[in-house]
């Protein structure tokens, strides 16, 4: 058996160890976030973040993940409270199918933790692994900026301690 | 504390050894010309000076990242040190906008600056001494036909000694063999074409030759495999570890084309090359592929019917994902069984997927270098290139306890080789500060 901390809370994972870990989320979880593009590590489609990086989760089994952190869409912002990086994917109306954007936003929030001044460069090279077949790509972009935009106050804040 | 003793022995060579010894480093400057004083260059002889530096890879050392191409400032890590490239476009103050033919032979063969200063071995001038006249001068042609860009490399960080450029006229008293390339008449044509390549401009021995404590290449074990920006850079003809016998053939496609289907991807510095090579006329690579077939084989079998695919042992499940073998108990092998084997022991096809590891030069060499990277990095698809097999990068799940694991796993069960001594400290360097 399998433990893992996902969003905030540990979690044992019923399901053998050589389960990708996409599949104990969206099916032993219920985190249907991550999609399944290519599950060959090419797409980006199911990327989410585990202990700050993003990792593509459909090549990765549980069973090298043991006791790590493990970061979902759902872990950073709600339907109903959605955070940050979601709020700027809405406001930019980045999504057009929907399909590669939690990844997309994944890999986004880890380069922000790690970076909050990432450049428009950084951002392009960070983002290369992700397709996106609909092409909106511009738009995501646009999503990442305002994302970085407001995250950063807000950064400054949690380091000064206010 | 040895090298540095000999560094000193050195200095005293280069420096205080009397006059005679100075006389021997002093070089002379040579006077500076007015760029615009060249005349509109020969077509052709511009084409034969751009093919000439791919065949150089003079833009791979003399472009730092996301720069102009040729305006230098790469950072060079030896193991003295930092290099940096220089800007080789005609920048009349930071480029060679200044340096006549002349001066520019010199610094290609004899590795002295325009001003008469000793230039680094970084730049393989101990491979440039025998380049022809006429290619030389094509060359130059051609720098000076690229357009001028402003960029001053920042200053090499090297320790005393080696940073009094007059102790570099000790090392080529030692190393430096001034000759022209001179051909072999009882071998042909293509043969001699080749060995003026590969020896000369393609300076492959720079990489693919262990260097001694002097980082000067050992003659002694040309070719032996080397090392580059942390790469391995594989042994060549008869001391090579292909699990494969390369022949003419095989190496001709692999240059020109950056992957072979039974030797795998060129990655790391050897993508440069083959990215310059493909470029190039192919009857060039091809002498190249025909000399180094003749440096002889190593120990690999080359039977033709061995499949480059997997071996299929693995039941295709749903889509692309093949049903895991039961996990062993073992780290290494267990990360294996979950990580690896459903495309390494599935039976899908090249380039989704994976090659066959009893095959590969990189879990078969002497240092566990390239097989950490290929683990750490994967092999990223290349533009164009649909042929050439695809892997992710695993550096950011597995961290580096399991990649040492998996690759003593990798080298037991398909080299049958002894495991790698000193691996963590390996797997801790490649991954830099990962
Ligand atoms: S589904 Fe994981 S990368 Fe495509
Ligand atoms: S929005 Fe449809 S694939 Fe990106």
């Amino acid at each position: 058996m399998t433990t893992l901390i996902v969003n905030g809370e540990s979690r044992s994972i019923a399901a053998s160890p050589d389960t990708p870990l996409l599949y104990v989320l969206r099916d032993e979880l219920g985190l249907c976030a991550a999609k399944f593009g290519c599950g060959l590590g090419q797409c980006g489609a199911c990327t989410v973040i585990v202990d700050g990086k993003a990792v593509f989760s459909c090549v990765t089994p549980v069973m090298v993940l043991e006791g790590r952190t493990v970061t979902t869409l759902e872990g950073i912002g709600s339907r109903d409270a959605p955070g940050p990086m979601q709020r700027a994917f809405i406001a930019e109306q980045a999504a057009q199918c929907g399909y590669c954007i939690p990844g997309m936003m994944m890999r986004a929030q880890a380069l922000l933790n790690r970076d909050p001044q990432a450049t428009d460069e950084s951002i392009r090279a960070e983002l290369q692994p992700h397709l996106c077949r609909c092409g909106t790509h511009m738009r995501i972009l646009r999503a990442i900026r305002r994302a970085a935009d407001e995250m950063r106050p807000k950064t400054v804040e949690a380091r000064t301690g206010r | 504390m040895k090298l540095r003793f000999v560094l000193l022995a050195l200095l005293a060579i280069g420096t205080f050894g009397g006059t005679a010894a100075l006389l021997y480093a002093w070089e002379s400057p040579i006077a500076p010309i007015d760029p615009r004083s060249l005349g509109a260059p020969d077509r052709a002889v511009l084409r034969r000076g751009a093919s000439l530096a791919l065949l150089g890879d003079c833009a791979t050392c003399h472009t730092a990242p996301d720069g102009l191409p040729y305006a230098g400032g790469l950072a060079m890590p030896t193991p003295f040190g930092t290099i940096y490239s220089t800007n080789i476009t005609p920048d009349p103050e930071t480029g060679i906008g200044r340096w006549s033919e002349q001066a520019f032979i010199r610094a290609l063969r004899s590795g002295v600056d325009r001003e008469g200063r000793h230039l680094y071995p970084a730049f393989p001038y101990d491979h440039f001494t025998r380049v022809s006249d006429d290619d030389a001068k094509a060359l130059y042609a051609f720098f000076m036909s690229l357009d001028p860009a402003k960029s001053s490399a920042p200053p090499n960080e090297l320790a005393f000694p080696l940073n009094v450029r007059l102790t570099l006229a000790g090392w080529k008293l030692l190393f430096l063999r001034r000759a022209r390339f001179v051909a072999d008449p009882s071998r042909d044509e293509k043969w001699n074409r080749g060995k003026y390549l590969v020896d000369g401009l393609g300076h492959c021995g720079a990489c693919h030759s262990p260097r001694n404590l002097l980082g000067a290449e050992m003659k002694s074990a040309g070719f032996a495999g080397g090392e580059a920006e942390g790469w391995r850079a594989y042994a060549l003809g008869r001391s090579s570890l292909s699990p494969v016998a390369w022949d003419e053939a095989a190496l001709a496609d692999y240059l020109a084309s950056g992957s072979h289907p039974l030797h795998g991807t060129a990655q790391g510095p050897m993508a440069n090359v083959v990215d310059n090579l493909s470029q190039v006329d192919p009857a060039d690579v091809g002498a190249m592929a025909h000399y180094l077939a003749s440096l002889g084989k190593g120990e690999g079998r080359n039977d033709a019917e061995r499949p480059a695919s997997g071996p299929g042992r693995l039941p295709q499940a749903a889509g692309v994902q093949a049903a895991t073998p039961s996990i062993p108990s073992e780290p290494g092998g267990a990360i294996y069984a979950t990580v690896c084997a459903s495309c390494h022991d599935g039976g899908r096809p090249l380039p989704l997927g994976g090659s066959r590891l009893d095959l590969s030069t990189a879990v078969a060499d002497e240092k566990p270098a390239n097989l950490i990277h290929l683990v750490v990095r994967g092999i990223p698809a290349a533009a164009g290139a649909s042929a050439h097999p695809i892997m992710p990068g695993f550096g950011d799940i597995l961290d580096n306890r399991q990649i040492s694991d998996l690759v003593n796993y990798l080298r037991t069960r398909f080299a049958g080789r002894p495991q790698w001594n000193g691996l963590a400290k390996a797997v801790a360097e490649a991954r830099g500060g990962r």
